[in-house]
């Protein structure tokens, strides 16, 4: 056997004018065969296929390189971890361990943050569903509620009244920063100067206490601008705070938003090579607080809610190759044992994939499908790949930020989820649902039961 | 059993670079592409050629005559079987 | 010396590869090697007698700046490379990004560091220039089809609807401009950006910027003939200071660290010029600077490699370019060398 060649699928690629681009006869696929020293092959032999894996040292860095980037521009800097983009225990705990707070953006995320052991003071409370069972709790448990829309203002002022609180608040700002979509949907104008007035209505009620002003412009922005206009604009709000009240917030929150490096779907060039470094969001945010001309003692706490860029990396699906599969067109494609019911995500991004396992030199246009019973099932549309056989495993990576708050059971149940720990070790975060799991839920009346 | 031609005026050269006279079209193939396709216009049978790959690659014959039964596909897409 | 150039599709839309080895080649003094770096087996520039002296084919912006620089490790250890010259608007980023791991292998590279590249891109160059004095066209960022639905009534057709990196429509109404989006946001993605069209005539200027602030050299062309995709097919130089002192402006304030070229309007109805791009790289049309005696490219070179070069004001005005066609002669076993190993 052993003088044997290694064997590879037989493969014919035409040569179409303008697609050609086969070049030299070194794998241009590098496998990924170890996440954080763990093999591929030991991580699904132990937890199974499809697995998500997660690892604690990459977590580590990123928020460490995140607060120094931070930290080197400004000097008061808090991180709050977005529970909504990833709220698994073990993730927003390797989180809170590093220091950040816990932003939650509903009741059921505020119970998970204070069952984690953050307390009220350090949680922030955003988003336009606080119920009032919720805003009575976080009332109580001085969380800094951030206020989105007059409604729940008066909300607030009712439940300080009748319960004799005091409530810590801070608004929501959204502002024309010169990208598209605009976000109005969120929060008070402050073009139109309907965020004065909000503060002028709190500022005149004893029972409510400003501690922070906050904006949140986008999602996945491609430009550090963006935030520099809207930390001038929330500086010129904090100004006006303390000329008009001589009241000083304590911390202006510019929310989350930065890119990852993952690359959407119909945009031409990587993620890697046009969305702005981290330094430069920290550049344009520390340049429109320092517009503000406190005095040191009176800078106001930067808060980020950064989530996307510390978590996306991080996290990896491993999947198993289920076929190999020739469409009517001479397309060539691979159906693997992960959907887009775990990848809600891949509706937007074009996620790198790698193999697991050395697979030859031979790249041919692939689409890789998931396994659901669904057309609208596809990993990738279309990436240049190897061939894999049957059982061979592939990664997909920057999977970190919002699959495991956003996938679903749809024919089949969710996997594990294990994360690999700064010491080497692997820590089962997640069980896999069973069939127990779905029935637990749900409940047969007893004249449909079969006899 | 199938019969499998390969018309007279497609070339193939060592590097694996195929050009079809009849069409102009050009095309690349891995190693194993290109010896099949030569064993096919040796007018090699499937065994023949599944017993060929087999003892030169570490491979099974179920997978080689599997992938082998892919390639005609393509083979025939491209209009480079008859 | 050995130069890597991309960018040899001198096609019906060509790039700058082709005249910037050409005007090397010719650079005083100058001995070396120029590699062609390529995308396709097809891009003429392959087949040109005595230009390149070796091609190789080199992985697509679109699949990652890793895949490209192992690509170059890979070159760099035949070649001994000691300068890269990307010359194509997309690859730009890409190379930036990864020009201190090629300076590490000992490859230099004359760019634009990734902020002036942002500041020039075409969704951010209305401001810039709002910010510096220049006059440019009206101008909309589209990024999604609402936007298109809330162009304000002021904007006035014909318009021209532009790709981010290339490729340009006109369109004189409303449904013209939302076929033009559609073609280009499937092509490039977003976003779009749809500019008020000036009338009058075009004008050109090739210039070079030392990364210090200093104009290295520049020469004005007007078209004289356009082709039916906008290309420039014919152009004369021009004696205009205006342009030159709008390009030193231009250069002065980014501090433009490489080759540029700016296109300019010239209203019909003013007189006046309006910027209408910027682009980050030597333009196709290249080759009329060194014939009309500043040899731009050469310059870049020398200072690519640290050396001094004089700042060039003088040209031959009236110098002609007229581009033709003519079909190279090749063989499929030629073919054969570039589609299956990567090399020729």
């Amino acid at each position: 056997m052993a003088d044997k060649k290694r064997y590879e699928r037989p493969v014919i690629n035409k040569h179409y004018s303008g697609l050609m681009n086969k070049f030299g006869s070194r794998p241009t696929t590098q496998p990924k065969t170890e996440i954080d020293g763990v093999t591929i092959n030991e991580l699904v032999e132990k937890y199974g296929s499809p697995l998500y894996v997660y690892s604690e040292k990459q977590i580590r860095i990123n928020q460490r390189n995140a607060l120094r980037i931070f930290k080197t521009r400004y000097p008061k800097v808090q991180f709050a971890w977005s529970y909504k983009t990833n709220y698994l225990s073990a993730i927003c705990s390797v989180f809170h361990k590093e220091g950040s707070w816990a932003e939650v953006v509903s009741e059921f995320e505020y119970d998970k943050a204070r069952k984690l052991g953050i307390k009220g003071e350090n949680i922030i409370f955003n988003g336009p569903d606080k119920s009032r069972n919720a805003l009575l709790k976080a009332i109580k448990e001085k969380a800094k509620i951030h206020i989105d829309h007059f409604d729940e203002l008066y909300e607030i002022i009712e439940l300080t009244e009748e319960h004799k609180l005091k409530a810590q608040v801070a608004i929501r700002v959204n502002m024309d920063v010169g990208v598209y979509p605009k976000w109005d949907r969120f929060g008070f104008n402050y073009e139109n100067g309907e965020a004065g007035q909000a503060l002028k209505r709190i500022m005149m009620n004893p029972n409510l206490q400003i501690v922070g002003l906050h904006a949140h412009i986008g999602t996945y922005m491609m430009t550090a601008e963006a935030y520099r206009i809207a930390a001038s604009k929330l500086a010129l709000l904090a100004r006006f705070l303390k000329d008009e009240y001589d009241v000083a917030v304590s911390y202006i929150d510019l929310g989350g938003g930065f890119a990852s490096h993952n690359t959407l779907i119909g945009q031409y060039l990587p993620a890697e090579e046009v969305v702005p470094s981290m330094e430069q969001f920290a550049e344009a945010i520390s340049a429109g607080l320092y517009e503000l001309n406190f005095k040191v003692d009176e800078m106001p706490t930067l808060i980020l809610e950064t989530g996307r860029a510390l978590i996306d990396n991080t996290g990896h699906l491993i999947s198993t190759v289920l076929a190999n599969k020739r469409l009517s067109s001479g397309r060539r494609a691979l159906i693997i044992d992960a959907g887009v019911n775990l990848l809600f995500t891949g509706f937007w991004y074009k996620h790198p994939v790698s193999p697991a396992q050395d697979s030859g030199v031979n790249i041919e246009d692939t689409t890789i499908y998931g396994p659901l019973c669904m057309n609208i099932d596809v990993i990738r549309e279309t990436i240049n790949f190897p061939s894999l056989r049957k059982g061979d495993k592939v990664v997909i990576d920057y999977v970190g930020a919002y699959d495991n708050t956003q996938w679903m059971q749809f024919i089949n149940m969710r996997p594990n989820v294990v994360m690999v720990m700064e010491d080497g070790t692997v820590e089962l975060i997640r069980k896999a649902e069973n069939l127990d799991y779905i029935l637990d839920r749900e409940v047969l009346p007893e004249k449909l039961k079969l006899k | 059993m199938e019969n499998f031609i390969i018309p007279q005026n497609v070339a193939i050269s060592d590097s694996g670079f195929l050009f079809q006279a009849a069409t102009g079209e050009s095309f690349t193939l891995n190693e194993i592409g290109k010896l099949i396709v030569k064993m096919l216009q040796g007018s090699s049978t499937v065994e023949q050629i599944v017993g060929k790959v087999c003892e030169e690659y570490d491979t099974d014959p179920r997978t080689a005559e599997r992938d082998f039964e892919d390639f005609i596909t393509q083979l025939k897409h491209y209009s480079i079987l008859k | 010396m050995n130069i890597a150039v991309t960018g040899l599709n001198a096609t019906d839309n060509p790039g700058p590869g082709v005249p910037v080895i050409r005007s090397i080649k010719e650079g005083d003094g100058f001995k070396g090697n120029l590699i062609g770096l390529i995308y396709d087996s097809l891009e003429p520039g392959i087949y040109m007698e005595n230009l390149a002296t070796k091609c190789y084919l080199i992985p697509y912006p679109s699949s990652g700046l890793e895949q490209l620089y192992q690509r170059i490790v890979q070159i760099h250890e035949n070649e001994k490379l000691d300068l890269i010259i990307p010359c194509l608007d997309s690859e730009l980023y890409g190379f930036a990004k990864i020009q201190d791991r090629l300076n590490a292998l000992g490859i230099k590279t004359f760019l634009p560091t990734i902020d002036q590249l942002n500041i020039r891109a075409k969704d951010k160059l209305f401001d810039f220039c709002q910010s510096s004095g220049i006059k440019v066209p009206k101008n909309i960022l589209a990024n999604s089809l609402q936007d298109m639905y809330s162009i304000p009534t002021d904007f006035n057709y014909p318009m021209a609807v532009k790709g981010i990196f290339y490729d340009a429509y006109i369109a004189h109404n409303f449904e013209e401009a939302l076929s033009a989006f559609n073609k280009l946001r499937v092509k490039w993605g977003y976003p779009i950006i749809l500019q008020e069209f000036v009338r009058g005539d075009e004008f050109n200027i090739v210039a070079l910027g030392d990364g210090k602030g200093n104009m290295v050299g520049a020469v004005p062309m007007r078209k004289l003939y356009i082709t039916d995709k906008g290309k420039g097919w014919a152009g004369v130089t021009i004696d205009d200071p205006i342009l030159i002192e709008i390009s030193k402006k231009v250069i002065g304030k980014i501090k433009w660290r490489s080759g540029m070229e700016l296109e300019f309007i010239k209203s019909a109805e003013t007189g006046e010029y309006y910027l209408l791009e910027i682009n980050p790289r030597l333009p196709a049309w290249v080759y009329l600077a060194p014939s009309a005696g500043q040899n731009l490219p050469y310059a870049l070179v020398k200072l690519a490699m640290g050396e001094e070069v004089e700042t060039m004001t003088d040209y031959t005005v009236g110098t002609i370019f007229v581009r033709s066609s003519w079909d190279l002669i090749t063989s499929i076993k030629e073919f054969e060398k570039i589609a299956t190993f990567g090399e020729y």
